[in-house]
């Protein structure tokens, strides 16, 4: 079944590119602005990236409240792995529009799917996240929201990660 | 002068590790020779396997392993080794198959180990002996409710002997199901730059609970706090309390009580409300099958449970299995997988499944921190020459240790120091083997 916003890819270019500059910036309460109420953000465990959250163990399978969260937590001195921060660096590419796979979106929303490899500096370290984002982007009073957004890895493990994920990916 | 690794004196409450053991090659070294090659290692769960045919490949104490069910439906361990001339016989992570087939020369083995069939072997003459070049096993595999430990030590004790005070706890963990448990699909895969004996201490301690995871303790309370008010209640003030308790040949563990909600079968928020009723009949169902104090433990209370030397489940907002490996001292991977009762209904094991990412693993809002702290030891310990001494000694004079006490890593370490030292009846015989001497450390290094 086809989805029923429509986007054209340079509109949708230009949201996950503002979006990235927010993350990068770690302007995390303006990103969380562009999340809708029921949004989903999941990172699937390594080799099992097309699992389902209702099933098999991920890495962050967030609603909203889970979101803000973890949100407040990175933006407080407390979130450890990120105290100092880290910085970091987005490359979205590879930006397609259009069903994805059994997509079932609803009449208002698109379906977007980009790669992403997002650097991360800290420690005189480079940790590297590598892999394909989900999106669901629905259109609220006119404004494209986040309602779901899924970041699958790559690779088979964390070992070139820093062994986490403890920034938004 | 020399120094120990160790110092443990009573009379005086204090217990020191020296932090060349988180450090030098050679401990590491004498590590896998006196510890890792002569007890038993966890290396997965019959439920990986679940099927004839089903195998999964992983790395543990150094050897290349598969763990797979053969066609009759017998959990089997192979070396990962074509015994012609070496190569890996399963290069997948996971995967289903009636054989094993080594690709170099296609040796073919079924997954009972059978050699099957080989190109050209009428080649080899009439005294090749096909039935020797089956898959090898490791000298001593055994399972206990399903976790699967393998011994590379022929004369190692019985695995039953070895669990000894864990297996009752690995039966609390069990109790949540009326049948089995078992892994779900999805492993968390990740590594930490620090010594693995780090994690040890990190699994089992309560004492950095409130510090290192404030963050985490805030999102439990606001999700707590969000649920009393509506329902119109008040919020109870969230504890941890509990002991530590030494359950023998190094293992060891904390049991409490804590805020979170917990699966089987403690209602709490962030737990939809709808949930309560459904928990608190699981709970007297388990009451009614093994009385009101054992269910009152199984659903209650949490525990952080050590296996000496490379297990930990943690049954707590959900239960996480974790084996680790050492790669160097200042490196370990991490495998974490999660254990949950089979056939729980579906509303349930969805909290279940949530309610582990709250805190678990390194895309929670707590594992992250852990890692943190393991690596910044890991870097303290440079200096290990001029400030040579860790102090694990908190609770020494407590009658009865708390979770927040430190009893439970001097389990670990007193086992530890006994089994570095090359004493042979720590691994219960290995006759006939000389163990590494490893020398203490000379003072003023």
């Amino acid at each position: 079944m086809a989805v029923g916003l429509d986007l054209s890819r340079a509109e949708a270019e230009d949201f996950l590119y503002d979006e990235a500059d927010l993350l990068d910036g770690w302007d995390l309460e303006a990103w969380l602005a562009l999340c809708t109420d029921d949004v989903v953000y999941e990172v699937p465990a390594t080799g099992l990236p097309d699992g389902s959250p209702a099933t098999s163990l991920f890495l962050i399978h967030d609603d909203r409240f889970m979101l803000e969260s973890r949100i407040k937590r990175l933006l407080s001195r407390n979130a450890h792995a990120e105290n100092p921060r880290s910085r970091t660096r987005r490359l979205i590419t590879n930006v397609r529009v259009g069903p994805a796979g059994d997509g079932d979106g609803a009449a208002d929303e698109a379906a977007v799917r980009a790669s992403f490899h997002v650097i991360r500096f800290r420690d005189d370290a480079m940790h590297h996240y590598v892999g394909r984002y989900s999106y669901r982007l629905r259109s609220v009073d006119g404004q494209l929201r986040i309602a779901h957004r899924r970041a699958a890895l790559d690779a088979d493990s964390l070992r070139h990660s820093g062994g986490k994920v403890s920034i938004l990916l | 002068m020399e120094q120990p690794f160790i110092v443990d004196d009573p009379s005086t409450d204090t217990f020191r590790i020296n932090r060349r053991a988180m450090v030098d090659p050679e401990v590491l070294a004498a590590e896998r020779a006196n510890i890792f090659d002569r007890t038993w290692l966890y290396l997965g769960h019959e439920s990986e396997v679940a099927q004839p045919g089903d195998y999964v490949s992983r790395t543990v104490g150094g050897r290349a392993l598969v763990l797979c069910r053969d066609h009759d439906g017998t959990v089997r361990v192979w070396l990962n080794t074509c015994t012609h001339r070496g190569a890996t016989v399963c290069r997948e992570t996971k995967g289903h198959g009636r054989f094993l087939t080594c690709f170099y020369h296609a040796w073919s083995f079924d997954l009972a180990g059978n050699l099957t069939t080989l190109p050209d072997a009428e080649a080899y003459g009439p005294g090749f002996d096909k039935a020797a070049l089956a898959l090898k096993a490791p000298p001593r595999v055994d399972t206990y409710r399903g976790f699967v430990f393998v011994s590379y030590n022929p004369a190692v004790i019985p695995l039953v002997d070895h669990l000894a005070g864990a297996r009752d706890y690995l039966d609390l963990v069990c109790e949540q199901s009326d049948t089995t448990m078992a892994i779900l699909p999805g492993t968390q895969e990740y590594s930490i730059e620090a010594n693995w004996k780090l994690l040890v201490e990190n699994s089992i301690d309560g004492y950095h609970a409130m510090s290192t995871h404030a963050t985490y303790m805030d999102y439990l309370i606001t999700a707590m706090r969000k649920a009393a008010e509506a329902l119109g209640e008040k919020l109870a003030p969230p504890s941890l309390d509990g002991h530590a308790h030494d359950l023998g040949n190094g293992h060891a563990v904390i049991e409490y009580t804590a805020p979170w909600a917990r699966p089987t079968a403690r209602w709490a928020g962030p737990l939809d409300p709808a949930l309560r009723e459904p928990l608190a009949a699981r709970r007297a169902e388990l009451a009614e099958r093994y009385g009101e104090e054992r269910a009152r433990r199984i659903c209650e209370t949490s525990r952080n449970l050590f296996i000496f030397p490379n297990l930990i489940v943690n049954d707590i907002m959900a239960v996480t299995v974790r084996a680790f490996e050492p790669v160097t001292p200042g490196l370990m991977h991490v495998r974490a997988w999660e254990l949950a009762p089979v056939g729980e209904p579906a509303a349930l094991h969805e909290v279940r499944l949530d309610n582990f990412l709250t805190f678990l693993g390194p895309g929670g809002l707590a594992t992250p921190d852990d890692v943190e702290a393991l690596e910044c030891c890991q870097r303290g310990f440079t200096s290990w020459r001029e400030l040579p001494w860790s102090d694990i000694s908190r609770g020494m004079a407590q009658e009865r240790p708390g979770i927040t006490d430190e009893l439970q890593m001097r389990v670990f370490w007193r086992r530890w120091n006994q089994m570095i030292g090359g004493d042979p009846a720590a691994a219960g015989g290995g006759e006939g083997e000389t163990p590494v001497r490893l020398h203490a450390v000379g003072g003023g290094r």
